[in-house]
């Protein structure tokens, strides 16, 4: 209904967003492309509320009684597993959709609040390597950048078989990132788009993934955990495979997981959400009796403290941010609203800078843009809002009653929205119903 | 001379042995049976022979080591090599020196499907026939075919020079026969003398982009 004309009724099937999307298309002749996760609504981790310590159970008091928040990661087969101090981890994002500075900036945050951070498509630079205590190098499919000697440097190794954003596609940086030191990195000429495979050049299912993870670990002497990411489909299926291919910890990214550059159509429609990915990856994991043995990574539009205890409850070891991770840094400031204005774009919006215009210099490759972002400042807004998120989970532990943020668990939570009881596995709050779960 | 009997010792013993050798030694591999992920991961100039077949991955990432295959190679032969020189008598599998950086791979006898997948440097000799997608993607270096080539010879290509001596079933998108100009002939001329292959340069037909696809245009969208 329109503000100005009350008898004006805008169509539920062709809003305005759709009309333009339309006329945009007929305009151009091809698809819509930008960065960013799933902007739909869907059940999130916010349709989740705890039930606090009560009569039956006594919580902790807070700034006083321990609540503990280590977490080991890959000590199923690895010489050398990941220690960290907070189990809210940097998830992969390329030197290439980043600039050197952001990159930077994210080490320095990540070393600071004690947790790691991961490398991208693209490969591994020196200001990363230098700024990161503990860093995860990707193993993808184009393999851009790869060289055995970094392999050895990172202390342990992701192999990225999908992401949240895009389950089954691969990826595209638009020639306008293309910078000399992208080009040389990936070996091909500058300006040019930059096609990222969509699957692995060199094994075609999870038997040669077995394979494949027996030979990274005879190049890395068995000393680097080898983790496994998947985007968000046949969960169930995928973390099972992964556990039976070799797999020290699994990666779980849902649809709200962020890209640099990828369809729309994509990002919106292929997929699911990570509140149902978690109770999947959880529910294979326990049948194979591997459940903390195997550590599992969620990932996919985790924000808040709260987020994170809803995916640890469900059964999480651990969480990896990437958007949130970025505007920590200062992306999407309104600091720079002329900037975004004058791209036909605003903040907030993650719209119309996948070509590396960023008003806010981070994802970007152009210099001058790229000099807005101080990697020391951002290296401490993000150890600022890591160690926020650290204390917001340990809030709601200590107030189910929980000395170590693993122990929350299915039960200190139920679900606000029928859908979301269906997805996490958890009763509609004030019932005792699951729906979906047999024999109720 | 060290020889290591897979009868013997395990994958695990072998690449630590192999790993930990110094620019000058000599190794002999014997009992491959067929198993994977062998002399994977060296870094220095030593010599290497394995008699008998090998499965996945050997060679894989191979950094300064001579390796020698006497016999045939499973799927992922020295992939992403960045320097020395793998040799296999035999026949390859799928998708050797798959995003291989840099070295030389001889394959004496047939390369199967996708051989030089996104090569990034590679220099690659085949003395007989490659199967169909080889150099998909491939990025940079040289693919030499002293044989036939099948299906989409280097569809989506970027930078890679391919010479064949033999027919090519068919081409991959963007990818076409060029002109053999007096710099291809003398890179193929030293590639063949390093692999020793005994053919004349003028027996082969270049190929490489048309670069047509390096930026997207909806006018291509067909092509994709």
């Amino acid at each position: 209904m329109s503000k100005d004309n009350p008898t004006l009724i805008e169509s539920a099937t062709f809003p305005r967003h759709v009309i333009a999307e339309i006329q945009r298309a007929a305009k151009t002749g091809i698809y819509d492309i930008r960065g960013f996760g799933a902007k739909r609504a869907i059940p999130t981790f916010d349709d989740l509320v705890f039930l606090g310590a009560s009569t039956s159970r006594y919580p902790l008091e807070g700034y006083r009684e321990k609540c503990t928040t280590e977490v080991i990661l890959g000590n199923r087969f690895a010489k050398k597993p990941i220690h960290l101090k907070t189990p809210i981890t940097i998830a992969g994002m390329s030197f290439g959709s980043l600039s050197a500075q952001a990159k930077e900036s994210l080490g320095r945050g990540a070393t600071i609040a004690g947790t790691s951070t991961t490398t991208g498509d693209g490969g591994m630079t020196p200001e990363e390597r230098g700024h990161s205590k503990t860093l995860v190098y990707q193993y993808l499919p184009s393999r851009y950048g790869m060289n055995p000697d970094d392999l050895r440097r990172a202390d342990a190794i992701e192999i990225v078989l999908g992401q949240g954003a895009k389950p089954g596609g691969g990826g595209m940086l638009l020639g306008q990132k293309i910078s000399p030191r992208v080009a040389q990195m990936r070996d091909l000429p500058e300006g040019i788009d930059q096609r990222s495979a969509c699957r692995h050049p060199d094994w075609t299912g999870p038997d040669d993934l077995e394979i494949k993870i027996q030979e990274l670990r005879e190049i890395t002497n068995w000393e680097k955990p080898i983790y496994v990411k998947v985007g968000a489909t046949r969960v169930f299926y995928d973390v099972t495979l992964a556990v039976k291919a070799g797999a020290d910890v699994v990666v779980v990214d849902g649809m709200q997981g962020g890209t640099a550059a990828t369809q729309d159509v994509f990002i919106e429609h292929v997929g699911i959400p990570t509140l149902p990915a978690v109770r999947m990856a959880v529910e294979a994991l326990q049948e194979m009796d591997m459940h903390r043995k195997v550590q599992l990574i969620v990932s996919g539009g985790i924000r808040s403290g709260a987020d994170v205890a809803k995916a640890l409850a469900l059964g999480a070891d651990a969480v990896a941010i990437g958007t949130a991770a970025l505007i920590a840094l200062g992306d999407q400031s309104p600091e720079f609203d002329e900037d975004y204005k004058a791209i036909g774009s605003a903040a907030g919006f993650w719209d119309d800078y996948q070509q590396g215009n960023d008003p806010a210099g981070i994802t970007t490759q152009d210099p001058e843009l790229a000099k807005r972002l101080d990697p020391k400042l951002g290296g401490r807004r993000l150890a600022n809002y890591l160690n926020v998120l650290t204390l917001e989970l340990q809030t709601l532990a200590r107030a189910c009653g929980k000395s170590h943020v693993h122990n929350l668990e299915p039960e200190d939570m139920v679900a606000l929205t029928m859908e979301a009881a269906a997805m996490a596995g958890v009763p509609l709050a004030g019932t005792e119903w699951i729906p979906g779960k047999k024999g109720i | 001379m060290a020889i290591i009997d897979l009868n013997k010792s395990t994958i695990r013993e072998l690449n630590e042995k192999l790993q930990s050798g110094s620019a000058g030694d000599k190794f002999i591999v014997n009992n491959t049976v067929g198993k994977h992920a062998l002399s994977v991961g060296l870094t220095s100039e030593i010599d290497v022979e394995i008699n008998g077949h090998v499965g996945y991955y050997c060679a894989g990432m191979n950094q300064e080591a001579s390796i020698k295959i006497n016999g045939n190679a499973g799927p992922g032969l020295a992939e992403n090599m960045m320097s020395g020189e793998v040799r296999v008598t035999g026949n390859a599998s799928q998708y050797a020196a798959a995003t291989a950086h840099g070295g030389l791979l001889v394959i004496e006898g047939d390369a199967s499907s996708r051989c030089g997948i996104s090569m990034k440097g590679v220099n690659i000799v085949v003395g007989g026939n490659i199967g169909h997608m080889s150099a998909f993607m491939a990025q940079s270096g040289s693919l030499v075919v002293c044989g036939d080539a099948g299906d989409a010879l280097g569809d989506s290509i970027y930078e890679t020079k391919i010479y064949v001596r033999g027919k090519v079933k068919s081409l991959g998108t963007d990818c076409i026969e060029k002109e053999m100009k007096k710099e291809h002939k003398e890179e193929l001329a030293n590639l063949l003398k390093m692999a020793q292959m005994n053919y004349s340069v003028d027996e082969f037909r270049r190929y490489g982009s048309a670069r047509k696809l390096y930026n997207f245009d909806i006018d291509q969208v067909g092509d994709y």
